[in-house]
């Protein structure tokens, strides 16, 4: 049998011209929990909906367990377990008979009982899903997935719009499911989900995968594991006015690159970030080329760097663009 | 209701105690489902949503039975046979008044003693009389144009009578004979002929015994197409379709409980208009067999109009675009297929493309049966046209329909 999830080279074009994802490849292990992190419209869905068998690729091969979509669909269906993006399950239906329709186009489902009682949903059981609260019908998405009693469960975006608790539930649930055994495959744009959750990574943008490893993987691919953010008073930051001047940027850009232990520097909106492997010997070496030009600093912080720092490395732009 | 647990008994095969899921595994599964464990439970939940939802309770069960007695009750009451007309004021106008009055005094004695005769007519029947005003010219011609009199007189002062009559009414058509005779036998015209008449207004052939089939009928096509059609495009919408389309479900398991729901709304749906005809309107059914053309009959309706929905529902992404797709679909056949009159009115030439929509063969299905206690294999013309419907609309939609 083949690794739950392989493809190769996927591509899906809408309408002959929206290219949503240009040519993806990934190979999953079994027990494994594979995160697609990037931001929204980067070709996550798609790319999760294509491996689900609910969109045919405009080109590329998907193999669940070494099958192709159109080999067995029934018989795949029956070993994953889905969770859609956004499904408005029937509001008048109770949170138990919505499980039981669901167990019921499984060959093998679990007890519903069980399956309730794993996502915290027992005391809501004979309450009807449109009284539910958000974290509780997120919940149930996944029990519906659950109760077929899959061997790969695909999530995506599970957690978005949830309060902190609920995601920590979510969380939970992921984690159970993983421990019994089952592989994982969910979308996000949060960057503490992907480091949390995930033991593999594959960042997307523009419907391309533009590196991909284990979150630790991708974070020392930086180079340095700290992030310095400082701002100075006057022009030195360079972006003071919102409009970076190319070439004095790059010069000040170029200046603080020379700082020791430094690996890369960006600057945003008057906020230089540092890349920097020992902290130590930055800083202070940081304190004392802002005194000799004579300015005074504004603010300077220090933290771990995290996939965040990554993407926008990669890419230039933030996760979630506001 | 709120906290409703009942559910469809499931083929459970013994049940082991749940085990405890071997690490590096997943958990082992402890009950097989039948092959008609998903339909079963579709069927299930699709009934359970229905009846927790009040609207549909009111249009599908409660709007038909007020339309039909408030139809009912319209026409029951309408003195179809009294003639009103206006006779303009002048010098005539007092002979003229005094003339239909003799006429109708004789006429109604004649009945009377002819009355006894016959035991079997109704109390409710009325004999026809005429009823006359007098009016000015003005007043009179205006009144008789807007339609308030059948009929104006002018009493001429040679002695001669005109009749305005509108020829396109027929009650105006009817009045104009009708108050000739009066006025030419009050004025001493003896009929050449002796005639006898038996009038009927027994329970099936009013127009209530006509209007029941219709309204069943009707109510079959909306809640086919609507309880289908609609009920499908908000699911697509809500991105349900795409969710049970990730499961094993069966496709065709699913399409089957949406339309065999209504079945079970249909035996519903007939049993209470066609009680509410019998008890109200006194409505005659003619007998069991007839009771069971009808349900299958409304079987036929049901499938033929959920397929006939599904059809109309099958690539539409949003509720807007169905509901007028399904008023579009439904328009002709409100208009054509016979609900509240006879298509007897529109000309013939139209008759054979009438006769073609599904409503109208349902609607002359139901009435031949319930009226006349018809014979199915006499309705057998008709059962095709439906089945045709029904089926070909059945293919399309398979062929074009859209999950996601």
């Amino acid at each position: 049998m083949g690794s739950p999830i392989e493809c190769t080279n996927l591509r899906k074009t809408y309408d002959g011209k929206v290219e949503a994802v240009r040519g993806v490849s990934l190979r999953i292990e079994p027990g494994q929990c594979f995160g697609l992190l990037g931001p929204n419209g980067a070709g996550k869905t798609t790319t999760i909906e294509i491996l689900e068998g609910l969109l045919a690729p405009s080109s590329g091969e998907v193999r669940i367990f070494g099958h192709t979509w159109n080999d067995n669909p029934r018989q795949l269906r029956e070993w994953i377990g889905i969770s859609l993006q956004e499904t408005r399950l029937s509001e008048k239906l109770s949170v138990r008979e919505t499980i039981e329709l669901f167990a019921s186009f499984y060959s093998e489902p679990r007890p519903a009982d069980e399956v309730l009682e794993e996502l915290e949903l027992t005391e809501k059981a004979d309450s009807w899903v449109g009284k539910l609260s958000g974290g509780q019908k997120q919940r149930l998405a996944v029990a519906t997935a659950l109760v077929g009693n899959p061997r790969i469960l695909f999530l995506d975006e599970p957690t978005t719009g949830l309060d902190p608790q609920s995601r920590r539930q979510l969380w939970d649930i992921v984690r159970v499911f993983q421990k019994k055994g089952g592989t994982v495959l969910l979308t996000t744009h949060y960057m503490d989900e992907a480091e949390r959750l995930c033991d593999r990574l594959a960042i997307v943008d523009h419907g391309q995968i533009i590196a991909e490893g284990t979150p630790s993987d991708l974070i020392d691919r930086l180079g340095g594991h700290h992030v310095v953010e400082f701002r100075v008073d006057g022009r030195v930051g360079g972006r003071v006015d919102g409009k970076a001047d190319g070439n004095s940027n790059g010069q000040e850009t170029d200046a603080w690159r020379a700082l020791p232990s430094v690996e890369s520097v960006r600057s945003e909106d008057g906020t230089i970030c540092l890349n920097v492997r020992e902290p130590h010997l930055t800083i202070p070496a940081l304190l004392a080329a802002v005194n000799q030009q004579g300015h005074q600093l504004e603010h300077l912080s220090t933290r771990q760097a995290s996939l965040e720092d990554v993407f926008v490395n990669l890419t230039g732009r933030h996760l979630r663009e506001n | 209701m709120a906290t409703e647990t009942t559910t469809p008994d499931t083929p459970k095969t013994p049940e082991p105690t749940p085990t405890t899921p071997k690490p590096g595994q997943p958990s082992r599964a402890v009950r097989h489902s039948g092959r008609w464990s998903g339909y079963r439970h579709l069927l299930w939940a699709r009934i359970l949503e229905l009846k927790r939802e009040p609207e549909v309770v009111f249009w599908v069960f409660i709007f038909p039975l007020l339309l039909a007695a408030g139809l009912g009750i319209a026409f029951r009451n309408k003195p179809a046979d009294v003639t009103s007309v206006v006779v303009i004021a002048g010098d005539g106008a007092q002979k003229t008044l005094a003339m239909l009055q003799s006429s109708a005094d004789r006429s109604s004695s004649n009945k009377r003693s002819s009355d006894k005769s016959s035991s079997n007519k109704s109390p409710s029947e009325k004999d026809s009389t005429i009823r006359a005003t007098v009016l000015d010219r003005d007043a009179a011609l205006n009144a008789f144009h807007v339609g308030k009199y059948d009929l104006a007189i002018e009493a001429n002062s040679d002695g001669s009578y005109t009749y305005y009559y509108d020829p396109a009414r027929p009650e105006s058509v009817l009045s104009r004979a009708e108050i000739d005779a009066a006025l030419q036998s009050a004025a001493g015209r003896k009929d050449a002929l002796t005639t006898s008449a038996q009038s009927s207004s027994e329970p099936g052939s009013r127009y209530i015994d006509f209007l029941i089939p219709g309204l069943l009928g009707m109510n079959l096509m909306n809640s086919g197409m609507w309880g289908v059609g609609f009920a499908l495009v908000e699911m697509r919408q809500r991105k349900l379709l795409k969710r049970f389309v990730a499961t094993p479900m069966r496709r065709s398991d699913f399409l089957l409980a949406l339309t065999s729901s209504r079945l079970v709304l249909m035996v519903i749906e007939v049993g209470l208009l066609l009680g509410f005809g019998v008890l109200v309107f006194h409505m005659r059914v003619q007998g069991w067999r007839s009771i069971l053309s009808v349900i299958f009959l409304g079987m036929l309706g049901a499938v033929t109009f959920g397929g006939v929905g599904l059809l109309t529902a099958c690539r539409a992404q949003k509720i807007e675009s169905v509901s007028g797709l399904i008023n579009l679909v439904m328009m002709p056949m409100w208009i054509f297929s016979g609900v509240f009159f006879s298509y007897d009115k529109f000309p013939a030439m139209a008759h054979p493309f009438i006769k073609a929509l599904p409503l109208t063969a349902l609607n002359d299905a139901l009435r031949a049966t319930i009226i006349e206690g018809a014979s199915l294999g006499s309705q057998s013309g008709r059962l095709l046209v439906l089945a045709i419907w029904g089926g070909v609309s059945f293919i399309l939609a398979l062929r074009w329909f859209r999950w996601t």
